[in-house]
């Protein structure tokens, strides 16, 4: 019984909202890279948010159900089969036990998500189920999908109503227009720094992962030193160190760190970071808190 | 694009504190930047006053040694609230019914295997290796902050006299339990993980322990004593 891992893919994870509450004790959130198809994969099912999905990073995996199920893919556009036959993404599927689903060439962006109504039930560890790549914690023994993992599906708690969704967000082709707000730590950079954080285009090298993105572009400069004592460090926010190259912090970034951060990309763009990979370029532009909150409130996340 | 820092300009800045954005979904409070018990007891008692006033969609309370940050959901959470709780806080976090403790002990076993480092710490310090011990578990830490790794606690402050620096190359595998000194700081490895700091001894306590009904053995600004074995 539940869903047999029969290839895993590039880099798939067990992910849910995140761990959250621990991060004063060091402890990483970690989460969906795009929290915005994570949420519609799980919508599609008739899961709530928490539950949590499958993140299949730029080569999907092949998976033989085990029992019936229903499922649904949001995010980034893969030519997918189910026993052969093509299924259109953004839409729940009925999957009868012994079905293999098949990840094939993808389309547009980077991660997908794959809801499973009831959820993958792997056992929560600090109230979540979240994968932590770099402390191991979390999702099926702290790590990626391994061939013949078996992956538990939770108990149905609601029937699984077929939902069409109104919005299918757009997904970047080749890079992407990012809006931040300054700081936390503007202060620490020259009026300079921000002329060119708003002109120049980013590329998004191989040294990039769930837990950051490192740019490489025309270097941001420092006002004094790039040595702080070690601060907070909010999803999105671009770390700048003495290089003057900046960090995207993303999903499994450390709970603190050294570096000033002269930005940080607004909550409702991060899914769209989340849908970027190396090679990819983005560009920032600087927002007001009322735009970064009106664009928040039209995902229409509660 | 000149208003960019004014855009950015704190919210509450007063000679000893500030308050700043960080993105739409998070604020921190930032006092001096020093590693100061007094400072870092202001971050407790700013953090305390903020869970325990419960406000709606708070999710995460945070402290470093200078700084709270707080994340929220900016639906939900009303900003003006949380930096009225903030700037409200008392200078020192009140005094509970767990008022002055008793130091956390830390059994160490100094040396050999588990403490590769402790013979150039010694070097550093122009002393000898039973110097080195007695220094390092002569003095009552704090415990600052938690980070780096899930229960890794940076305690202070090492006497000057052992404070000595990273290692210029990092360690590939630091192995679980290892005990260090970075400059003024000192801590306990909770996991196998690459490291820099100077190993000096070895403890089989487990600072992050998931099966223990309270998986964390330090919080921010536990008292901390290191017992030779």
């Amino acid at each position: 019984m539940g869903i047999r891992v029969l290839k895993p893919g590039m880099l798939t994870t067990v992910q849910d909202l995140g761990r959250w509450g621990y991060q004063t004790e060091g402890v990483p959130v970690s989460g969906p890279m795009d929290a915005r198809s994570h949420r519609l994969a799980n919508r599609l099912v008739g899961n709530p948010p928490e539950a949590a999905t499958l993140e299949v990073t730029l080569i999907g995996p092949q998976l033989l159900f085990e029992e019936n199920a229903v499922i649904a893919i949001a995010g980034a556009t893969f030519e997918v089969s189910l026993n052969g036959e093509e299924i259109p993404m953004n839409v729940a599927e009925r999957v009868p036990a012994g079905s293999r689903l098949r990840f094939g060439s993808r389309v547009a962006g980077a991660r997908s998500y794959i809801g499973v109504w009831g959820g993958i039930d792997v056992p929560a560890m600090l109230g979540s189920r979240a994968t932590h790549l770099p402390s191991r914690m979390g999702g099926l023994q702290g790590r990626a999908l391994m061939t013949n993992d078996l992956l538990p599906i939770g108990s149905h708690q609601a029937p699984a109503r077929a939902i069409t969704t109104g919005d299918i967000p757009p997904l970047p082709n080749g890079g992407a227009r990012l809006r931040v707000l300054p700081g936390p730590q503007a202060d620490r950079f020259t009026h300079r720094a921000f002329e060119t954080l708003q002109a120049a285009r980013y590329l998004i090298t191989p040294q990039s992962d769930r837990m950051g993105y490192r740019l490489q572009g025309p270097p941001l400069q420092h006002t004094g030193g790039a040595d702080l004592i070690s601060d907070v460090t909010p999803a999105g926010a671009l770390q700048v160190p003495g290089s003057g190259q900046p960090i995207v912090l993303m999903a499994d970034r450390q709970t603190s760190g050294g570096y000033p951060m002269i930005a940080t990309i607004i909550t409702a763009d991060l899914p769209i970071a989340g849908q970027l990979a190396p090679g990819d370029w983005i560009e920032f532009s600087i927002c007001s808190r009322a735009e970064a909150l009106g664009a928040l409130q039209r995902l229409g996340w509660r | 694009m000149t208003d960019s820092r004014r855009a950015a300009r704190p919210i509450v800045e007063t000679d000893d504190y500030r308050i700043v954005m960080a993105g739409d979904s998070a604020v921190v409070a930032e006092f001096e930047p020093r590693i100061d018990p007094a400072v870092n007891d202001r971050v407790l008692a700013v953090a305390a006053a903020i869970r325990s006033a419960a406000l709606p969609g708070v999710r995460d309370v945070v402290t470093t040694y200078r700084s709270v940050g707080i994340y929220f959901d900016p639906l939900v959470t009303s900003l003006e609230g949380l930096i009225e709780t903030m700037a409200c806080a008392p200078d020192r976090p009140i005094e509970g019914s767990a008022s002055a403790p008793a130091p956390l002990e830390v059994p160490v076993r100094y040396g050999g295997a588990g403490g590769p480092d402790l013979a150039a710490v010694a070097a550093f310090g122009g002393c000898t290796q039973a110097d080195v011990i007695a220094l390092h578990s002569g003095v009552v830490y704090r415990v600052y902050m938690l980070g780096f790794v899930p229960g890794f606690a940076y305690m202070g402050n090492v006497d000057d006299r052992i404070a000595a620096p990273r290692r210029s190359t990092p360690r590939v595998r630091v192995p679980t339990g290892s005990v260090g000194i970075a400059g003024g700081q000192t801590g306990i490895y909770p996991a196998e993980t690459p490291g820099g700091w100077n190993l000096i001894g070895w403890t089989d306590l487990k600072p992050f322990d998931v099966e223990r009904g309270d998986p964390f053995l330090f919080k921010p600004g536990d008292r901390v004593r290191f017992v030779p074995v």
